[in-house]
């Protein structure tokens, strides 16, 4: 199976990042390009496809490269190349340090492979809590000179100033993804983890071309359970006791998620650099472990709390999906419901309410999540939505 | 700048000097100089113009332009602080004002102490500039002499107990031992004893975020504002002021649609909240409507993203002003819901 292969309904971009790596294989110059810019909506695959086109690059098979079967290429998709880095930000946004030490490791050869690739995730990031974009000024100079084996691969949600510095964006070549059709991501859920095709399809439509939530619904009963509690909000909270109580709820149902998201990695993470300071199997720790340990242990707390956000963030794109589907029938619209499952509570909130009275509610849920992404005590920005949801 | 107490009576050095030297660590005292040096050329000339400048970043030329004869006459007095941070072109027009003083012209020099620019403060030494030394007040003995002093200075004199017990407590920080002294002579009288640092301990304002969330929540809209920024002024951090106001607002919420009857200790269990802050919900509770609580509530959330920067260039502390007006008014101005 080759590394193109887990990038659904995207033939446009793969054929462009498939033609560069051939080009950089085959020693052309010209094709290549030491920037690029991939965006495209949460969940389309910008990661996976930064990662497909690393391995490419790296691949053994120079003919039609991203074989998925060598070495270079499993070693890339397993995240373990030493040639590949892939970097997000800690907490809610890139800071300057990290980010001059990856930039000056950008300027090393790559260790075997013939490329460097640095893969940084969500761009939009490098702007801090002041607005200002110190992060990505740093990495600016790099992509504006860059080192000739370093290839650089930026992933943000689109081409807009809010999302990536313009004076980055100008500098590299920039693919876009689509949000993928529901029928390619139920496809994708049978073809590559044997979901039962209806449930594939309940969770495609469900999470809204969000492959990786489409694969946790499909696959995990808690999640489909928090999700069916986030809906039912909309229509069941009208005091404002209720009101706070359900935001406490809704953010600890996301603090599970990202705990049950986080233990598994974490726990991995630790175990390995236990083992690679030999304390498995001593029992002295040499000298270094315990600082390398806690330093590991602060940064998964940082890591924790971003995925915390992140899986509340995905709760409120449920409730937007909710409100996006009164107004579809408040509208009389003819369009697929994505919560087909609730059409008849969607339908009881359409009867009751004006499309105006909606479209504020949606304001209040986008208010929420610019909230949290500004830093927001996430509880204190829940109790505000939810309280604006309230019916009556 | 905080209050730096009474300005001293004429100090015992000329004011009217065409040269004063401020020099050494301690802030508090080099503002007092400065003040009292002041205070002194006014005394001369009530219509004297007062400049302040900082010597990093002045340009050439500046202090020369504020000294020179003006058509109306009358005194000036330029303070000019950080001289020890001054450019070389910034030290030779300095030199040049020392070595040819103008009539009715009075530099205030103030300087952190240190070596740099140390030549400069020889040469107004030898031109004969009075000189008010600012120590560092760094060991609890330094400490126990300020307090000593500052009693002194007020006719009034302190145990040693009382002194150690100040200095115990405050220590930390040079303004609030000062600023205690100064309640202390103005609150009692005679020689000020440990009975009198105990008693002036317990009537201290105390403000932590949640003392001004639990002015508002009472609707104190005066007291709220009066804690806040004394909470501010001891270093409270902005967040912690959101988030007492926040949780506050949420007990309030909880506790408000909870049925009548239950018992306290009941719906603590119920909530999962402690007694005690159940019982402070309830008597807090009064006045305020569903409405009410839901308003204070989207107020503090608003204002928890402009105290974290989301309005750049933002001041969080009038941000929070105006939030801890609006939660103490949506008590009982507020339509119910
Ligand atoms: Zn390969």
């Amino acid at each position: 199976m080759s590394v193109w292969d887990d990038l659904v309904g995207q033939d446009e971009v793969v054929a462009v990042l498939r033609e560069a790596a051939r080009a950089a294989h085959a020693g052309a110059t010209a094709g290549m390009t030491n920037a690029w810019l991939i965006t495209g909506p949460p969940g389309s695959g910008r990661s996976t496809a930064a990662v497909a086109f690393a391995a490419a690059l790296l691949c053994e098979d120079l003919v039609d490269p991203g074989c998925g079967r060598c070495e270079a290429c499993r070693s890339v998709r397993a995240g373990s190349s030493p040639d590949v880095t892939v970097v997000s930000p800690a907490g809610a946004y890139y800071r300057v340090e990290p980010m001059r030490e990856l930039v000056a490791r950008a300027a090393w050869a790559p260790s075997g492979g013939r490329w460097q690739v640095i893969v940084c995730e969500d761009t939009d990031r490098m702007r801090g809590p002041d607005l200002r974009w110190a992060a990505a000024n740093v990495l600016l100079k790099a992509v504006e000179e860059p080192t000739a084996r370093t290839v650089w691969v930026l992933c943000a949600p689109s081409t807009s100033s809010e999302d990536v510095l313009p004076t980055i964006r100008s500098r590299c070549r920039h693919v876009g993804l689509r949000t993928p059709s529901t029928s390619a991501v139920a496809e994708l859920l049978v073809r590559r983890d044997g979901v039962d095709p209806s449930m594939a399809t309940f969770a495609a439509r469900a999470s809204q071309g969000h492959i990786g939530r489409a694969r946790r619904l499909a696959t995990d009963e808690q999640a489909r359970i928090r999700r069916r509690d986030v809906l039912a909000l909309p229509t069941s909270i009208a005091g404002v006791g209720e009101a706070i109580l359900a935001a406490e709820s809704l953010v600890s149902a996301a603090k599970v998620e990202a705990t049950e998201l986080s233990e598994v990695r974490d726990a991995a993470e630790t175990l390995a650099l236990r083992q690679a300071f030999g304390m498995e199997e001593r029992r002295r720790a040499p000298t270094g472990a315990a600082g390398a340990l806690r330093d590991l242990e602060a940064e998964q707390k940082r890591r924790g709390t971003r995925v915390q956000r992140d899986a509340l963030d995905l709760a409120l794109l449920d409730l937007l999906g909710f409100y996006r589907d009164v107004l579809v029938v408040a509208l009389g619209a003819d369009v697929e419901l994505v919560n087909a499952e609730l059409a008849d509570a969607v339908r009881r909130l359409a009867r009751t309410s004006t499309p105006e009275s909606v479209l504020g509610r949606v304001d209040a849920v986008g208010a929420c999540r610019a909230a949290i992404a500004s830093n927001v005590a996430p509880l204190l920005a829940v109790e505000a939505m939810v309280l604006a949801l309230r019916t009556g | 700048m905080l209050d730096t107490g009474p300005v001293p009576s004429a100090p015992s050095l000329d004011p009217l000097a065409p040269v004063t030297l401020v020099v050494g660590p301690e802030e508090l005292l080099a503002s007092r100089a400065i003040a009292a040096t002041v205070a002194g050329i006014r005394l001369a000339d009530p219509g004297t113009q007062v400049h302040r400048l900082r010597a990093t970043g002045l340009e050439v030329g500046a202090i020369s332009a504020l000294a020179a004869p003006s058509l109306f006459g009358g005194h000036v007095a330029i303070v000019v602080e950080e001289v020890g941070e001054a450019a070389a072109g910034i030290v030779d027009e300095l030199r040049g004002l020392i070595a040819q003083p103008a009539d009715e012209v009075h530099l205030v020099l103030v300087h952190s102490g240190g070596a740099r620019g140390r030549p400069l403060l020889d040469a107004a030494r030898a031109s004969g500039a009075p000189e008010v030394p600012c120590p560092a007040v760094k060991s609890d003995r330094d400490k126990i002499a300020f307090v000593e002093a500052e009693f002194r200075r007020a006719h009034r004199s302190v145990t040693p107990g009382a002194a150690r017990a100040l200095v115990d407590a405050l220590g930390a920080n040079v303004r609030e031992l000062a600023a205690a002294c100064s309640q202390l002579v103005a609150d009692c009288e005679g020689r000020v004893d440990d009975t009198a640092v105990e008693r002036y301990h317990r009537g201290r304002v105390e403000a932590s975020g949640f003392d001004v969330a639990d002015a508002a929540l009472t609707g104190q809209a005066e007291r709220a504002l009066l804690l806040l920024r004394h909470a501010l002024a001891v270093g409270v951090a902005p967040v912690l002021v959101t988030s007492a106001l926040a949780s506050g607002l949420r007990t309030l919420a909880k506790v408000g649609s909870a049925r009548g009857g239950t018992k306290s200790v009941d719906l603590a269990r119920e909530l999962a909240l402690p007694p005690f802050l159940v019982d402070k919900a309830r008597r807090q509770l009064p006045g305020w409507t569903p409405g009410g609580i839901a308003a204070a509530i989207t107020v503090v959330a608003t204002a928890d993203a402009e105290v974290k920067g989301a309005g750049a260039g933002g001041d969080p502390a009038y941000a929070l002003e105006r939030t801890v007006l609006a939660v103490a008014s949506a008590r009982s101005t507020s339509p119910p819901r």
